[in-house]
């Protein structure tokens, strides 16, 4: 869980030689890390979790902690502009080094900025710790300047949250705070840390982070239901694993790659899950869901068994429960009991670690499943349903085309952000996934305005990787300011808007099944992100036509900074295949036509 | 104009599941209605004796949308947790769900959903008018009530039992007018020598308390 992926998966191995290595250096320095107050013991906790990276917003009730900060030479702070930033950027510091990313953010306005970023993280699972100043204890609950019940904002969004009330114990609490981020399934916890807390006095050393005593996330499944599952999976017709986030997040891809090809089952990839299974392999499937491809829907659909690893079957991806995957038994692997039969009845619940359970699984499977059909019958699926567009030199740019121009300019292992909308789903549907841990979205929450915090936060968690963000003009509005950051830090990263002037996605239901009603989806005027971009000191690029498009994108490759791209795409194009929310699965539509029709 | 056109066959003209699953999710026999009619389940749950707990616990339940009837806490012997018991009314597969969320919490210590033939108590306070202070206490002594307060204008009384003996006393006891009343909802233990507080899940460690309540079950 704690491996780093700023390195490719190959170079794991020598990783985990160097491990020991490296927790040898994380070790804290006898010398300067002399606790005497509680801000000094929230510093060396983060120091003794082996923290590099903090985002944050400086603020009154939480400087005593950045004033901490001033001595320490192990954490780097990162000024965000805004701390919905901050959260975002720790959430992709997050996703793409499998440790807790951190922000920070003073009491009131500074805590609520957070919310967004928390709400996002807890959605998708995402390791972040969020450390809050809050009002001196004895104004706590009289509306003090700044003041916020933040604990109680938090609670819904949060997998835990400590409020600390003693200095000598404050260390603890955000050691606490990490682990829990950390292990089991992984989430955002939260520190609020009173005034006098933070300075007052304590000598009190922090140890390693520790969950508390009564968390114990389960590891083994079952081995009787494991032998169950294992014998109706070798028994089944047409079996189809179903690759969640939790495969990634619990580093199982290669238990995973090794199972679906050892005995030949077809794998599909939820959004999280993106990445976790190579799209290149023949036993891909691609992405299933509203936006999935018709071949992963149209499998998912008919499949006799389905292995879901590490997914809480949303919405998004089941579409009408009552006709989810209605022929098939489902071996449900996921860590979370709680996840086991939430929206899909689990006939075999294993719940334990994916790393674990699968191979659990893959020593008690009796044989390989027959079924040569279906191997026959997606691959079919496959040429029949392909992602496909046309390029019409004499009309405007098409995104996709953007999209796959980018990936094929770039190396395997490039991280690609993005915010949420059409742009989203393009990037989503075009790039050809083959690493984990190179998708950094926001998937459950559907939060605009991810991208560029995001972009900033994975280009520090992964300074060797080439990091993109597709975003759309609507997205880059909600979170743009955060460029500003970029061009301090002096990141490579690019900015590719594909910028349809409007809220894109709202328009295309509103087209759909709205008869047409635009109702505040179109912007009448919206700024020239380019120009925007060189307002804060990036380099802006304009592209409008397809004979523009690689040049324009190894422009911004080769520039020493962050780059812009604001990408005019045409503004009528609509994202296919589409399943309508509460939809049937099969009955996906591949144009507007079909959506009148189902 | 729409663009983003793909390739592929119509919908109508497509290879489809034959099956269907109902709306909790599980496969049905599409000649079959599968349906789950609300029960009422009573919980207890040991939980680590610390502020803001309440609110997790009851916040859980509002936010998930599991119906509750009545959520009651206090102390237990071991002075670092305390016992809620909760009672909710909801199709199994929500009580299940709501099991499994409540044992997500971090400090909650063990959750267990209690069998029918549990001890389960009740207790009211109600305040009637007390201008037949004879009949109200031939009432009282028929459900073994006490009397905590009687004056002039009214009578207080205590009464303990299970819902039903509740409800019928309080009809009892609606010929003199009641001026107010408060409930406190259930109080639940597991009969016989079983322990409530036995932690089923393996991912909770069991505490000293659990430990002990089983060495001495075992005794």
């Amino acid at each position: 869980m704690s491996e780093r992926a700023s390195v490719p998966p190959e170079a794991a191995d020598a990783e985990a030689e160097t491990a020991e290595a490296e927790t040898e250096k994380r070790e804290p320095d006898e010398d300067k890390s002399v606790v005497e107050s509680g801000a000094e013991a929230v510093v060396a906790a983060l120091e003794a979790a082996g923290v590099e990276y903090l985002f944050g917003v400086q603020g009154g009730a939480i400087m005593p902690v950045y004033d901490a900060l001033y001595r320490s030479d192990e954490l780097n702070h990162v000024t965000m502009a805004h701390e919905q930033g901050a959260a975002h950027a720790a959430d992709a510091y997050g996703i793409v080094t499998g440790d807790p990313g951190i922000c920070m953010a003073t009491s009131g306005p500074g805590a609520t900025n957070l919310v967004t970023g928390l709400a996002d993280a807890s959605m998708d699972s995402d390791p972040v710790v969020a450390l809050t100043g809050q009002v001196p204890t004895e104004f706590v609950g009289n509306d003090a300047f700044q003041e916020t019940d933040t604990i109680g904002v938090t609670k819904p969004v949060t997998k835990h949250n400590i409020f600390a009330d003693d200095s000598d114990d404050v260390g603890e609490d955000v050691g606490t705070a990490w682990a829990l981020a950390n292990e089991g399934r992984q989430g955002p916890t939260l520190v609020d840390l009173p005034k006098d807390v933070t300075q007052g006095e304590t000598d009190r050393q922090p140890e390693e982070p520790k969950t508390p005593d009564t968390y114990n996330p389960p590891v083994e499944a079952e081995e009787v239901m494991v032998e169950a599952a294992a014998e109706a999976l070798a028994g089944a017709d047409r079996p189809i694993i179903l690759a969640g986030g939790g495969v990634i997040k619990g580093e199982a891809c290669d238990e995973l790659r090794q199972f679906a090809r050892e005995y030949e089952i077809p794998v599909i990839t939820t959004m999280p899950g993106t990445g976790a299974f190579p799209e290149d392999d023949p036993l891909s499937m691609g992405i299933a869901g509203m936006h999935g491809t018709g071949y992963a829907n149209l499998a998912v659909s008919n499949t006799d068994l389905l292995v879901g690893v590490g997914t809480r079957f949303d919405d998004r991806l089941t579409g009408d429960i009552e006709t989810f995957a209605p022929d098939a038994e489902l071996v449900h692997i996921d860590i979370d009991p709680a996840e086991i039969s939430k929206n899909v009845f689990a006939d075999y619940p294993l719940v334990g670690d994916a790393k674990h359970v699968i191979r659990q699984l893959d020593d008690a499977m009796p044989g390989a499943p027959d079924c040569d059909e279906w191997h026959e019958t997606c691959q079919r699926w496959k040429e029949e349903y392909p992602l496909d567009y046309e390029t019409p030199e004499d009309d405007p740019l098409k995104p996709q085309y953007v999209v796959e121009t980018y990936d094929e300019l770039t190396p395997e292992d490039t991280i690609v952000a993005a915010g949420v909308g059409q742009h989203q789903m393009w990037a989503w549907q075009y790039w050809t996934w083959t690493e984990p841990r190179t998708w950094v979205t926001s998937h459950g929450l559907g939060t605009m305005g991810y991208a560029v915090p995001a972009a900033i936060g994975a280009k520090l968690a992964a300074p060797d990787r080439e990091v993109v963000a597709f975003d759309g003009d609507g997205s880059f509005l909600m979170t743009g300011q955060e460029l500003s950051v970029a061009v301090r830090e002096n990141l490579n990263i690019t900015i590719v808007v594909l910028n349809n002037e409007a809220v894109g996605m709202v328009r295309q239901w509103q087209d759909g099944f709205y008869e047409g009603r635009r109702m505040a989806s179109e912007y009448p005027w919206i700024p020239e992100f380019d120009k925007l971009a060189e307002a804060y000191g990036a380099q802006g690029l304009r592209l409008e036509d397809y004979d523009e498009v690689e040049e324009t994108i190894q422009t911004a490759r080769n520039y020493e900074g962050p780059s812009v791209i604001d990408a005019i795409i045409d503004p009528s194009e609509n994202v296919y295949p589409m399943v309508p929310s509460g939809g049937d699965n099969a009955r996906f539509a591949l144009n507007e036509q079909h959506l009148e029709d189902i | 104009m729409t663009q983003g056109e793909l390739p592929g066959a119509h919908p109508d003209e497509r290879q489809m599941p034959e099956g269907r699953r109902n709306k909790q999710g599980i496969r049905i026999d599409p000649e079959v209605e599968a349906e789950h009619p609300p029960e009422r389940a009573v919980l207890s749950a040991l939980v680590k004796h610390e502020p803001g707990v309440l609110a997790e616990v009851s916040g859980l339940f509002s936010r998930r949308m599991f119906n509750i009837e009545s959520l009651t806490v206090g102390r237990t012997i071991d002075e670092r947790l305390a016992r809620m018991t909760i009672v909710i009314e909801e199709p199994r597969p929500g009580i299940d769900q709501a099991k499994k969320q409540l044992e997500k919490l971090v400090p909650v210590v063990s959750v267990r959903e209690l069998a029918d033939d549990a001890v389960q108590r009740e207790l009211v306070i109600l305040k009637v008018n007390g201008d037949e202070p004879d009949k109200v206490n031939a009432i009282t002594q028929m459900y073994n009530g006490e009397t905590l307060d009687a004056g002039s204008r009214t009578i207080t009384v205590e009464l303990a039992g299970d819902e039903g003996e509740i409800d019928d006393a309080i009809e009892a006891y609606e010929q003199f007018g009641i001026r107010e009343l408060v409930r406190t909802g259930y109080a639940a233990l597991a009969r016989g020598a079983e322990p409530t507080a036995k932690v089923t899940y393996p991912n909770k460690a069991p505490t000293d308390a659990a430990v002990e309540t089983q060495e001495a079950m075992d005794d």
